[in-house]
C-alpha cells in the first residue's frame, strides 16, 4: 500500500523560527495532489520533511508507514528539484543525470548495469529527450531542462514522487507535457505531489489538494477544497480577486468572458464560488448536482431546526 | 642537441619528473571537486591551515605528515562549524580560521628552534628528495588518487544535487568529509615537494582548465590530469635550463596553458566565438 504520512510535524529551525507546525496528513496512491500556499508558507520545509532532508523537531513522517530513513535506502521516493536549484553549468550530459536515478540499486563502484541503461532509455524516451542524451545539460531549452529532472525520477522507479514548483518559467506546451505524463503515472497508481502557487492549473490535474499556511489548513478532493472561504484563508491578503459580477463585464457582454494570461492560469470561480473548469466535459452537471447538494443541506438543517 | 637531453641524465632529476607527475595527477583529479563544488579556496586554507601543525609535530617528534593533516582538517571543520552556527557566509569563516591558523603557525615557529626553514614549507624542495620521503609521498598519492576514483560519482552526485543523494540515502556528510580528508592528505603529500604556496595553484589550475575544456566529467578528468602531468614534465625540465625554482614553474606552465584553454577551447574560446 502506498502512503504519505505526517504526524503533527513541527519544524523550528535553529534561528528559531517555527516555519511548520502540527502539520498532519495521508495521501495514499493513484492521486496528483496539489500543495498550495504562498512564499513562506511551508512548502519546502514539508517537502524537505518528507523527504527527510530534515527532520522534524516533534512528530513525525512515515511512507509505506515506514520511517524515512528506510523510504530513502529503498529509493521509494523521488524528488525533482526546482530548476533555479540546479548548477546548469556543470559538466554533465542529459544521459548522466538520469543515470543518477539509478544510484540507489547500483554496487559500490556506481557501474551501472543493462537494466540500468535501458531504465534510463526508457525514461528518456518518455519525456521526448532520448535524441538529446549527449547534450551537456545547459545546452537545452527551459522546458527541456524541466524533463531531464523528471525523467530522472521516472528511472529512479519510485512510485511516490514530489515536484518543487515544476511549472515556473515553463512554457505551455511543456507544462501541458508534464501534465499528460504526471496523469499517466496517476493511472499508474503512483501517488505524485506537487507544490505550486500557480493556482489555475490546480483545477486541470489535481484531483486533491493540500493548503498550506505555517500548518495544513485542510486538504481533500479539490472540489471540495479550493472554495474561496479556505483560498482567502490559506492565502490571506496575498490573492487578487476579480469578481465578473461586480465588473463591468456583466453587463456589458452578457457573461461571456475569455481570460487571457501570459504564465499564470487565472484560478475563475462561477457565480457561487464553484469551480469552473476548462473543460466542461464529464463535468455538464456540475451546476445541477451543487444545487442538489445544497438543497439536501438546507432540508438536513431546516429538519433539525424542527426538533 | 645533447645539451638538451641533459636533465634525464640526472637520478635527482628522473625522481623529480615522476614525483612531480605523480602528485600534480592527484591534485588534478582533486582539482576537478573543487571547482566544481566552489570549494577552490579551500586548498588555499587547508594548505596554510597544516603549518601549526606542522610545527607541533616537529617539537614533539611525531611525523611532520600527521600534525600537518590533524591541523588541516581542523581548519575543514572549523570553518564549517562557523558557517553553521553564525550568520557568517563561508568564504567568511573560512578566511578568518585559515588566517589565523597559519599566523599561530608562524607564532610557534619563532619559538620553536629547529632544521624546520619556512622556505622548505613555503616552496618545498622537489629536487633531492629523500628515499623515505619519496617512498611515503608515492603510496599516499597512489591511496588518494585511488580513493577519488573510485568515490567519483558518489563525490559528483554529492556536488551537482545534494538533494538527489540525500533522496537516495547517501551519506552526504561523510562523503564530504572523506573529500576534505583527502584533500588534506593530497596537501601534505605535494607541500614537502612543492611548497604549499604552490600547492594551492595545483589544487584549482588544472580543473578550472578542464572545465573549460570538457563537456563530460570523466572527460574533465583526464584533461585536468594530462594538463597537470604535462605542465610537471614541462614545468621541470625548464626549471632545469633557468635554474629556477621547479615548482614556480609547474605552477607557470600550468597557468598558461589555462590561458590557452580560455583563448582556444574548441567553441568556448574567446577567440572561438563567431
Amino acid at each position: 500500500m502506498l502512503t504519505l504520512e505526517a504526524n503533527q510535524v513541527t519544524v523550528t529551525y535553529p534561528s528559531g523560527l517555527t516555519a511548520l507546525r502540527d502539520a498532519s496528513l495521508r495521501l495514499s496512491g493513484g492521486t496528483i495532489c496539489a500543495l498550495v500556499g504562498v512564499n513562506g508558507s511551508g512548502k519546502s520545509t514539508l517537502f524537505k520533511s518528507l523527504m527527510g532532508f530534515l527532520t522534524p523537531t516533534h512528530g513525525s513522517v512515515s511512507i509505506n508507514g515506514r520511517p524515512v530513513r528506510e523510504a530513502q535506502k529503498q529509493s521509494w521516493v523521488a524528488y525533482v528539484p526546482q530548476a533555479e536549484e540546479v548548477d546548469w553549468t556543470f559538466p554533465v550530459s542529459v544521459h548522466d543525470v538520469v543515470m543518477m536515478g539509478r544510484y540507489g540499486g547500483m554496487n559500490f563502484l556506481r557501474i551501472p548495469r543493462a537494466s540500468d541503461r535501458a531504465a534510463v532509455e526508457q525514461s528518456l524516451r518518455r519525456v521526448g529527450l532520448w535524441d538529446l542524451r549527449d547534450r551537456q545539460i545547459g545546452e537545452l531549452s527551459g522546458g527541456q531542462k524541466k524533463r531531464v529532472f523528471v525523467a530522472r525520477a521516472l528511472a529512479q522507479s519510485s512510485r511516490i514522487i514530489l515536484l518543487d514548483e515544476p511549472f515556473t518559467g515553463v512554457d505551455v506546451k511543456t507544462e501541458e507535457a508534464i501534465i499528460a505524463l504526471l496523469r499517466e503515472l496517476r493511472a499508474e497508481g503512483c501517488l505524485i505531489l506537487v507544490s505550486t502557487h500557480n493556482l489555475g492549473s490546480v483545477p486541470e490535474f489535481c484531483d486533491q489538494v493540500v493548503l498550506i499556511n505555517r500548518t495544513i489548513l485542510c486538504y481533500g478532493p479539490t472540489d471540495e477544497v479550493f472554495t474561496p472561504e479556505n483560498l482567502t484563508e490559506a492565502f490571506g491578503g496575498a490573492l487578487r480577486a476579480f469578481e465578473f459580477d461586480r465588473s463591468t463585464v456583466e453587463a456589458h457582454d452578457d457573461r461571456q468572458v475569455t481570460v487571457l494570461t501570459d504564465d499564470e492560469r487565472p484560478l475563475v470561480l462561477g457565480k457561487r464560488g464553484h469551480l469552473e473548469y476548462r473543460e466542461r466535459q464529464g463535468r455538464e452537471a456540475l451546476v445541477s448536482e451543487r444545487e442538489e447538494r445544497e438543497r439536501a443541506a438546507r432540508a438536513a438543517k431546516n429538519g433539525a431546526q424542527e426538533d | 642537441m645533447n645539451a638538451l637531453l641533459d636533465p634525464f641524465r640526472f637520478g635527482f632529476m628522473l625522481e623529480a619528473f615522476a614525483m612531480g607527475a605523480l602528485l600534480g595527477a592527484v591534485a588534478a583529479v582533486l582539482s576537478c571537486f573543487l571547482v566544481l563544488r566552489g570549494w577552490s579556496l579551500m586548498g588555499d586554507a587547508v594548505s596554510h591551515a597544516v603549518l601549526p601543525g606542522i610545527v607541533l609535530a616537529s617539537m614533539s617528534g611525531l611525523p611532520l605528515a600527521v600534525g600537518a593533516f590533524v591541523s588541516g582538517l581542523f581548519c575543514a571543520v572549523a570553518s564549517g562549524w562557523i558557517k553553521a552556527h553564525t550568520r557568517l557566509k563561508e568564504d567568511t569563516a573560512m578566511g578568518v580560521a585559515f588566517t589565523g591558523l597559519f599566523a599561530l603557525g608562524l607564532v610557534l615557529m619563532s619559538k620553536h628552534v629547529s632544521d624546520l626553514h619556512l622556505d622548505h614549507v613555503l616552496f618545498g624542495n622537489i629536487l633531492g628528495i629523500p628515499r623515505p620521503q619519496l617512498i611515503e609521498a608515492t603510496v599516499l598519492s597512489v591511496l588518494v588518487l585511488a580513493a577519488v576514483l573510485m568515490l567519483r560519482r558518489d563525490l559528483l552526485l554529492v556536488a551537482f544535487d545534494p538533494a538527489q543523494a540525500r533522496a537516495l540515502g547517501r551519506p552526504v556528510a561523510a562523503l564530504n568529509y572523506t573529500l576534505l580528508t583527502l584533500l588534506s592528505l593530497s596537501i601534505v603529500t605535494s607541500m614537502q615537494l612543492v611548497g604549499l604556496l604552490l600547492v594551492i595553484a595545483m589544487l584549482i589550475t588544472p580543473g578550472a582548465t578542464a572545465f573549460l575544456l570538457a563537456r563530460r566529467f570523466d572527460e574533465m578528468l583526464l584533461k585536468a590530469v594530462l594538463s597537470a602531468v604535462g605542465s610537471a614534465l614541462v614545468g621541470i625540465y625548464v626549471s632545469f635550463f633557468l635554474n629556477g625554482s621547479p615548482a614556480a614553474c609547474i605552477v607557470l606552465v600550468q597557468a598558461l596553458v589555462f590561458v590557452g584553454a580560455l583563448l582556444f577551447a574548441p567553441g568556448k574560446g574567446l577567440l572561438r566565438r563567431a
